[in-house]
């Protein structure tokens, strides 16, 4: 039973759910007497997941050949081991750890007792036995941390005696083992199978990104570790953390701990100390994926100011202080000595090349108000014009951590209003409507960029939204080639507003599934209808691994989700 | 710039009018204010009484009917323990006698009801009075003091150093609505029993008290009948693991019966019954295509003998397994174009004089079916359609409103006809958007149409829909929580007292934060935290 008025209905696998609906509203308007409609039945046009060609393969790798040919695997015999050219050994410690989370992946909690009872069996003339891991460059990047130019390519040859993975670097390895253990399944008796398969595969874009907010809501450090665990089975490489911003400061400085212990919503049960940093850091740099933090200035602020006396603007109501506080205050040279501490304690603790420096939805009304701002505008000569006024002090700030031997992020208003950004400045579009003009601007202007606009899972409707995500053609913008180059990738962001533990996960998947696909297979492929069997699957396997990733549509998986 | 954003699909173009009402909230709800959904009628004091869980006892009073050995209040005492002081761990060392006073909560009902079932026309009512050392809780019914037993968790709040209060209250408090219902579809997706179990429990926490189990619908068939097992066997989306046994039916109910909630069973058809076809030939209509059959199946056969002495069976069984007295026979969204197809149909519709209006084939066969369970003695309640349809309306019990519109009208048409009305429509909360504004789900008036009070007393009550398309396990929980407690306010408070969002705003906030801290996934409705986050994944 459906609810007629307001229902939006965008999918085409939904044919049956429009005609319904259509039939509501002719009901509806009386006409329930006459009605010669002569659709075709019910379970015909349900959208029910068929098998795919490509099996379960979630994203889809760039070249695949599946033969007929299937070999069984024994949770008792088969082993992923290094191969003996492999530049990574038993002391890659990286590839160990991938190894065991994905031979418990493939044979569940049972394995460990059938593999004494096997023991002394004969193998099969149709076994896989082994899967041989070869790390061919002669620096694995094993203990290294994931970047963007990282090499993430792999080639996968399942065949007898055994099958093997190729790879330059351990990143194209870890993704690797993904694949591999998506070719698996279970024949109809429950054995393990695999058919002899060839693939070459690679990203189209480098960096494929999440963006989780902790700031209007705080994720305990388990939630963050799932869904790390859960980007890694979807291939995304970049966890964008957008730490701290107006509601709470999560983040516990060792410089500044006052930060968080006036700005988080708990100082003790609602912080990230850097133990929580450092653990969430190497949880994803074994999974291949870079911890980008976000540092939101000068706008998205207010709880910097609770622990940071004279950070943040005060702003006034007529001639008095309102004892109100709006964005940080750039007048002051102590905001420049706050923000160089910060932000050389940040690049210390997060690895990554790059750090956000946010710099979006400035709001200028307290500047405006505050007469000291209003005498500095002066002395600057900057008029009235409150955006010049941020881009000095977003100047300023990137000078700073230009010192840091950072790279920087930052969104794209940032671009937008004309501040001189390092030519390799990420910009992040995000501004949804005339996001492909914004596109084709930034990349004319010569700085890479990354897109989000399309892809704010935080907002929800009614229907199969992740077709949405998935038809989303990241250089559709008009530009050159040279220009379509410098679009590096995207990102789907998640915002907190109406996010926290009780139902991030579920609101997360599959629908960023879809946006990984298309951040990491080939333009091509768009066939919607073979994306819903193959992301059907892909949910279930996210479901039985633990994930709570929601249904794309009525249907089930042989293992429901049992977490409650 | 500003303006700019605002009107794009910017990060943060929420309204930012929700901000002074997170200060609030942070403050805590020590009183009677806290308790969700609002009591009828109360008075709180700032006076508090701390509690010490080594010193507190349930007890029944000495005038009680029931006394110690009632399932239902026992098992009560034990539940709620736990929800009022949910830090205490009995192995927090040795058992120690504390040398306060205890303080007690007695217990005492005037029927004794205990092995029954919660009904129709039970009593829910309860008055409850908190002074030092003693709480005194009185019921007409075990049912009302199960209510007021969670009233009472509510009232008990810890300070910053886990130190357990409650404040001096009087309350006396009764449901607006006899019928507050929830829903569930375990058809589309397959719902785990301890994922209903689940929902039962926070069910309770917001005084719902029937458990609608729409258990079949076209994709699935998992309830697995004694008399026809190739329905489920057939027709599940897996004959073993996606099914209900009749054990898991039993679990289902007596679990429920614990908490005061109904279980009230719908086996819709003639439409929504796909999967029946499959484990029972014959039972559909052919539908045919030029001259011959097309090879799919529309709905119930109408016009065989044997789908009613099917349908007679079934119902029987049904009626066995699930104790309540109301059965929700469906009757929605029928497709008459199956129908209209096949020619036996056609036939038997010129031998009955129904010409070709089809939704004469559908009252007849809608009315077959209302006298095989009136004839088990259960009342039926029918989805709108079958009033909308039907000419005889006086064979129509109860009926469920549900489509959208104008509603309030439909209740009044219903209400005007002199039949009892269960309100769903405002209520369809497997829709998620595309606002989060769960403020819809509580301004809505189901009395607000014109009419007697006479009319008005055939509005029973309301109903929270959670279809399965889009829903089941891994995000069933969040989305209907706590969305679905604004509707459970709705029927169950009084409604001038609750008729501001603003003021329920931080109430309700305080609850999610409860039933968070109960271990159930409710979704937050704006930015802010709860003290004790929920601790999954």
């Amino acid at each position: 039973m459906l609810l007629s008025g307001l229902v939006t209905l965008q999918s085409a696998t939904n044919m049956n759910t429009t005609l319904k609906f259509t039939v509501l509203l002719l009901l509806a308007l009386g006409f329930c007497q006459g009605l010669q409609h002569n659709y075709i039945e019910e379970e015909e046009a349900q959208p029910v997941a068929q098998a795919s060609k490509y099996g379960t393969l979630w994203p889809l790798p760039q070249k695949v050949q599946i033969s007929e040919v299937s070999f069984k695997l024994s949770s008792s015999s088969f082993r992923i081991v290094d191969a003996k050219e492999s530049s990574a050994g038993q002391s890659c410690s990286l590839l160990q750890n991938a190894y065991r989370r994905y031979y418990e992946y493939m044979f569940g909690g049972a394995a460990a007792e059938e593999q004494n009872q096997g023991k002394g069996w004969r193998t099969d003339p149709s076994e896989l036995t082994e899967l041989q891991v070869w790390i061919t460059s002669p620096d694995s990047e094993c203990d290294s941390y994931p970047g963007l130019t990282s090499d993430e390519s792999y080639e996968l040859s399942v065949n007898q005696p055994f099958a093997v993975l190729k790879a330059p670097k351990v990143w194209g390895a870890l993704h690797g083992l993904e694949t591999f253990s998506q070719l698996m399944y279970e024949d109809e008796y429950g054995a393990k199978s695999i058919n002899s398969t060839t693939i070459s595969d690679f990203p189209r874009f480098a960096h494929r990104g999440i963006l989780l907010d902790t700031s209007r809501h705080f994720l305990p450090i388990k939630v963050i570790l799932a869904n790390l665990e859960t980007m890694a089975m979807n291939k995304f490489n970049v966890f964008h953390w957008h730490i701290v911003d107006d509601p709470s400061f999560p983040y516990l400085s060792r410089t500044f701990p006052q930060l968080s212990q006036q700005g988080a919503y708990h100082p003790y049960t609602h912080v990230y100390t850097p133990a929580d940093v450092k653990m969430v850091i190497e949880f994803a740099r074994l999974r291949g994926i870079r911890v980008v933090p976000e540092f939101d200035t000068p706008g998205h602020t207010q709880s910097w100011g609770k622990g940071q006396k004279d950070l943040l603007t005060p702003c006034y109501s007529g001639t008095k202080p309102s004892g109100t506080f709006g964005p940080v205050n750039p007048i002051l040279n102590t905001t420049y000595d706050f923000m160089k501490q910060f932000f050389t304690e940040v690049s210390t603790v997060f690895p990554d090349a790059y750090v956000h420096l946010g710099g979006d939805e400035v709001d200028f009304t307290c500047w405006k108000s505050n007469p000291d701002i209003k005498k500095f505008m002066d002395q600057q000569g900057f008029g009235q014009d409150y955006s010049k006024l941020e881009s000095f002090y977003i100047q300023k700030l990137l000078d700073i951590v230009t010192t840091t031997q950072k790279g920087y992020m930052i969104w794209q208003e940032v671009f937008d209003n004309g501040v001189k950004l390092k030519p390799d400045t990420v910009v992040h579009v995000w501004i949804g409507g005339g996001s492909n003009e914004e596109m084709s601007k930034v990349t004319e202007a010569g700085y890479t960029t990354i897109l989000s606009a399309p892809w704010y899972l935080d907002y929800i409707s009614y229907g199969q939204d992740w077709q949405k995500y998935y038809k989303v053609e990241p250089l559709s913008f008009n530009g050159t080639e040279a220009q379509k180059k410098l679009v590096i990738g995207g990102e789907a962001c998640l915002w907190g507003e109406y996010v926290d533990a009780t139902n991030l996960t579920p609101r997360l998947w599959p629908r960023a599934s879809a946006v990984a696909e298309r951040l990491w297979s080939a333009k091509e492929v768009t066939d919607v209808n073979d994306a819903f069997n193959r992301l059907s699957m892909h949910r279930c396997r996210m479901v039985e691994r633990g994930i709570p990733a929601e249904p794309l549509f009525s249907s089930y998986c042989p293992r429901e989700y049992k977490g409650i | 710039m500003k303006v700019m954003y605002a009107v794009s699909s910017g990060r943060y173009n929420r309204p930012e009018f929700i901000l002074p009402l997170l200060i609030i909230v942070q403050l805590g709800l020590n009183t009677v204010e806290g308790v969700w959904p609002l009591p009828q009628d109360f008075t709180s004091s700032t006076e508090r009484y701390p509690l010490n869980p080594r010193a507190f006892h349930f007890g029944y009073g000495e005038q009680s009917v029931a006394q110690q050995g009632c399932s239902v209040l026992d098992a009560a005492f034990k539940r709620y323990f736990s929800l009022i002081f949910p830090d205490y761990t009995s192995a927090n060392g040795v058992l120690q006698f504390s040398k306060d006073k205890p303080f007690i909560v007695e217990i005492s009902v005037d029927h004794d009801d205990c092995e029954s079932y919660p009904k129709e026309d039970s009593s829910e009512k309860y008055n409850l009075s908190v002074s030092e050392r003693k709480a005194i809780l009185n019921a007409e019914t075990v049912w009302g003091a199960v209510r007021g037993l969670e009233t009472f968790s509510q009232l008990v709040y810890q300070d910053d150093f886990g130190s357990y209060f409650v404040n001096k209250t009087e309350i006396e408090d009764f449901p607006r609505f006899q019928f507050r219902g929830i829903l569930l579809d375990t058809s589309r997706h397959y719902l785990p029993v301890q994922t209903i179990l689940k929902t039962l429990d926070a069910m309770a926490y917001s005084k719902f008290n029937v458990f609608h189990w729409h258990i079949v619908d076209d994709p699935s068939f998992p309830y697995q009948s004694r008399s026809f097992p190739s329905l489920s066997s057939k027709g599940a989306f897996h004959p073993m693991t996606h099914i209900y046994t009749q054990s898991d039916v039993r679990r289902v109910i007596s679990y429920a019966r614990l908490l005061g909630i109904r279980v009230l069973p719908e086996f819709d058809s003639p439409g929504h019954t796909n999967s029946w076809g499959k484990g029972q030939s014959d039972l559909l209509t052919p539908c045919y295509r030029g001259g011959t059959p097309s090879g799919t199946f529309g709905p119930v056969n109408p016009a065989l003998p044997s789908t009613y002495q099917f349908m007679a069976r079934l119902f029987k069984e049904v009626s066995s397994v699930f104790p309540d007295s109301y059965i929700h026979l469906g009757g929605d969204e029928v497709d008459f174009s199956c129908w209209k197809s096949n020619p036996d149909i056609r036939r038997f519709m010129h031998k009955m004089g129904f010409g070709v209006d089809f939704t004469k084939l559908q009252a007849f066969y809608i009315e077959k079916i209302v006298n095989i369970t009136s004839a088990l003695n259960k009342t039926s309640i029918v989805w709108q359609d079958v009033f909308d349809y039907h000419e005889r309306r006086s064979s129509l019990s109860v009926v469920e409103v549900w489509r959208g519109g104008c509603y309030l009208c439909e209740v009044r048409r219903v209400a005007k006809a002199g039949i009892r009305v269960i309100l769903a429509s405002p209520w369809y909360l497997d829709q998620p958007g595309p606002t989060h504004n769960w403020a819809r789900y509580y301004t809505v008036w189901p009395l607000a149409f014109q009419g007697t009070e006479e009319q008005k007393k055939l509005v029973i009550g309301g109903e929270v829909c959670m279809w399965g398309e889009y829903v089941d396990a891994t995000n069933l929980s969040p989305r209907l929580w706590p969305r679905a407690s604004a509707a459970a306010e709705r029927l169950w408070s009084d409604e001038k007292q609750t008729s501001s969002v603003d003021k329920a705003s931080p109430r309700l906030q305080d609850f999610r934060c409860k039933l968070v801290r109960r271990g159930i996934q409710a979704e937050p409705l704006y930015v802010g935290h709860c003290k004790h986050e929920y601790q999954g994944v």
